[in-house]
């Protein structure tokens, strides 16, 4: 067991340090969470920087070790979230890298990593949500083409792509994870309709997405007609894997503020709180060890993220909830106060135990697959 | 190369599958059931007929082979090496002037109390020859001279098979206290108001003046209450009853989800049924997590790693010991049952190094604006 880099990662984590330290400095400000276009332009910016400073593929073809140590430094750094990438950077980029032909790979990777397009994942319906093989959004071919029809829901960022990774049933007699195939679809294609869905934190983070006799090309398949499910599970690996690790670093920042708040505010003597605040140092840096963990599992594996992801994804969806009630109790009354940042962080934080397939799969996927029990219902 | 090797190498993988099967040989299912069958019945056990336990020893005939996993799974570090007198010798002048202190020693200063379980000296001897004791002694001193993370595997392995005595406190004597290493001794130590085992040994590091026995909730862990003052943990203690505790929970785990897959009901497997697969995973999450805290805090040895590597593995145990307890149903109320050692065994552990109290309270402190 081991926890010390190469002398190899650990000069790259000193050039990535001196580089975050040339170039956060000179980043525009943020902008406002309802200012789509905005964010849009943002976060596309911050990934031609990564680019053109030659980070824009960490996700894909460095190790997992390098992955974290980007992770890990970015987020000490305070630079910008993948933002609007999320789903080109961890979904479908590494999706395609994985199942696509070398004419896919060249037209939509590219893109991804200079920041000129951007992803959204089209895979949840309003029938088909924690049980997903059940979506019904048909493609019917008709010659080159499929032709599309059906809705999606809860489609993150819908409103800025260029495209969508999108699950569609084309073999609707075939058994429920049979008959699926993934689609690279153009967001601007005839017959898309987007309506923004605002979320209980206020802004519009999500969308449902209306498909009507949209004309997809057949070359837009990724994977085989039919072969979509298998396709997803490459993706929804990559998702649990360490998609999530800059935000354990982030958590650890929390905490940390959280303490210093409590000195200024007078709760530290309550032992109460002091020993949350301390129970909850403990449950991050055993999830930073986790990751390492998996990190390490996944390197030794080919890269391939495992079940490891369910594990980590489970608890760190509930630690983060927890970080921010304990912010509650630190802030007192200004709790309910929209302007304290970490209010509004406490109303994200309850998507976790949500996306990403909910708290209820994850166990079950665990006890299935890990534990050997039976299929439950 | 690959960077972050954060898992097992080959030689400690192939320590830990030789530390099981030896533990398995000499210390099974039957003799950890007549263990606390002895202590349960043994009201008579209160002459002072210290060593060979003829109970649990009768057990296993299979002494003599437990001695070589262990070490020929180490690397190759102490393999063969002879384990007689291996022991610090006098070197150990604090550790062994302050055994039996104030107070001399345990049997003379307090009784056992009645129905108090004995501890088989052979098992002990051969823990000795295991490696147990000595394992992070120095090759130069006759240990096996392995480290901090294999220490850890090898309590695990000991937590999962509920192996009784006083195990932390003397591997923690060995080199300071004359046979601790070699397992001739038996080391008790003072642990803020308790002590394990007071009764059946030979040495105590600490103070056990007013040392009073009480009913120990744990069958096969006599205790001492002390009247003590602040305790004063050693982190390697702590890492080490972390480890015991990931054992317990690694065990429970096994145990409920062997059950949910056997046990029908309504016409099929209770783990069929979410509520009881969810209480499985659950189980399995806070184990595996634990189990990151707590092999990084070997490897690092930050007290603040082991504080955090501590409250995990509690949590893991005893939570995991008392779901294990639920999917068992009324089996698991059973004192057949082997779910409840689990739990008590668990419970006991939470109470050394000052509780969970003091691990909370160190990493509060360690919340400061540099790490903000
Ligand atoms: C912030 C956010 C962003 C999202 N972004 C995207 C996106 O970009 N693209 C996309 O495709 N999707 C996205 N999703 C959708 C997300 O994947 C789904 O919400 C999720 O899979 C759950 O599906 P559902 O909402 O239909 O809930 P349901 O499946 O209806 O679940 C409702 C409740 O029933 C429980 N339940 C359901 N089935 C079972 C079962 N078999 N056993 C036990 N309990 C069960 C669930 O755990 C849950 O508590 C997003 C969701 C959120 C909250």
């Amino acid at each position: 067991m081991d926890l010390s880099y190469t002398p190899e990662e650990e000069e790259f984590r000193a050039r990535l340090r001196e580089w975050l330290g040339r170039t956060l400095p000179g980043l525009p400000p943020r902008p406002s969470p309802d200012d789509w276009p905005g964010r849009r332009a943002y976060d596309l910016g911050w990934q031609r920087r990564l680019y053109e400073a030659g980070y824009a593929g960490v996700h894909w073809d460095a190790t997992p070790s390098v992955r974290l140590i980007f992770l890990e430094e970015t987020e000490k750094a305070g630079a910008p979230y993948v933002g609007a990438n999320f789903v080109g950077l961890l979904h479908a980029g590494p999706t395609i890298a994985a199942e696509g032909t070398d004419a896919q790979r060249a037209r939509w990777l590219p893109p991804i990593l200079r920041g000129e397009e951007v992803w959204c994942q089209g895979f949840s319906e309003p029938e088909a949500g924690s049980d997903l093989a059940a979506l019904r959004t048909r493609a019917r071919r008709d010659g080159d083409d499929y032709v599309v029809t059906g809705s999606k829901i809860w489609t993150s960022h819908a409103e800025v792509a260029d495209w969508c990774e999108l699950l569609v049933r084309t073999g609707p007699a075939a058994p429920k994870h049979r008959g699926i195939t993934w689609l690279a679809l153009p967001m601007d294609a005839p017959g898309i309709t987007v309506r923004p869905l605002r979320t209980l934190a206020g802004p519009a983070e999500f969308a449902e997405v209306f498909l009507d006799e949209v004309r997809v090309p057949v070359a837009n398949r990724v994977g085989d007609e039919d072969d979509g499910w298998r396709v997803t599970m490459v993706t929804l690996s990559f998702e649990r894997g360490t998609a999530f690790a800059g935000e354990v670093v982030a958590c650890r920042r929390v905490l940390a503020e959280l303490a210093v708040e409590a000195r200024k505010n007078g709760r530290w003597d309550d032992p109460a709180l002091r020993r949350r605040l301390g129970r909850l140092n403990a449950e991050f840096r055993a999830l930073w060890r986790l990751t390492q963990w998996n990190v390490s599992a996944a390197e030794a594996s080919g890269g391939v993220p495992d079940t490891g992801g369910s594990v980590f994804k489970l608890r760190y969806s509930h630690a983060r909830q927890e970080l921010y009630d304990a912010a509650a109790e630190v802030l007192g009354p200004d709790c309910l106060d929209l302007d304290r940042p970490w209010t509004p962080d406490r109303l994200s934080a309850l998507a976790y135990t949500i996306a990403a397939g909910t708290s209820q799969v994850q166990h079950s996927i665990i006890a299935e697959r890990i534990l050997g029990l039976p299929k439950g219902r | 190369m690959s960077a972050v090797r954060f898992r097992l190498t080959d030689d400690q993988r192939a320590l830990r599958d030789g530390v099981r099967e030896a533990l398995a040989r000499r210390f099974d299912g039957r003799a950890l059931r007549a263990a606390v069958e002895e202590a349960d019945g043994g009201g008579a056990a209160d002459m002072d007929g210290a060593a060979g336990m003829d109970g649990a020893a009768g057990m296993g005939g299979a002494r003599t082979g437990g001695a070589q996993p262990g070490r020929s799974g180490a690397g190759g570090g102490g393999a063969g090496v002879a384990r007689a007198a291996a022991a610090g010798g006098d070197g150990g002048s604090a550790g062994a002037g302050r055994a039996g202190g104030p107070g001399g020693t345990a049997r003379t200063a307090a009784g056992r109390a009645a129905g108090a379980p004995r501890l088989d000296r052979g098992l002990w001897r051969a823990l000795g020859d295991l490696g147990f004791f000595d394992l992070r002694v120095p090759e130069t001193d006759g240990g096996v001279g392995l480290g901090l993370a294999e220490a850890v595997l090898v309590f695990e392995e000991a937590g999962r098979a509920l192996l009784p005595g006083p195990l932390v406190a003397t591997h923690l004597a060995a080199g300071a206290v004359p046979g601790a290493a070699t397992g001739e001794t038996v080391v008790a130590a003072v642990d803020g108001g308790l002590v394990e085992w007071l009764a059946e040994a030979d040495a105590v590091r600490g103070d056990t003046t007013g040392a009073v026995p009480l009913r120990s909730l744990d069958p096969l862990t006599p205790l001492h209450r002390v009247p003590a003052g602040r305790p004063d943990p050693d982190p390697v203690a702590i890492l080490l009853t972390a480890a015991e505790q990931l054992g317990t929970a690694g065990r429970v785990c096994e145990l409920a989800a062997q059950h949910a897959r056997a046990r029908e009901q309504f016409g099929r497997p209770i783990g069929a049924f979410q509520a009881v697969a969810h209480l499985c995973a659950g189980i399995l999450v806070r184990a595996e997590t634990a189990r990151a805290a707590v092999y990084a805090a070997a490897v690092t040895a930050d007290p603040a790693d082991i504080a955090a590597a501590r409250i995990l593995a509690d949590e893991a145990a005893v939570r995991g010991a008392r779901d294990c307890l639920q999917v068992h149903g009324g089996m698991g109320f059973t004192w057949e049952s082997e779910v409840h050692l689990h739990l008590k065994r668990a419970w006991v552990r939470t109470q050394r190094a000052g509780g969970i109290t003091e691990s909370e309270e160190l990493l509060a402190a360690a919340l400061t604006p540099e790490t903000a």
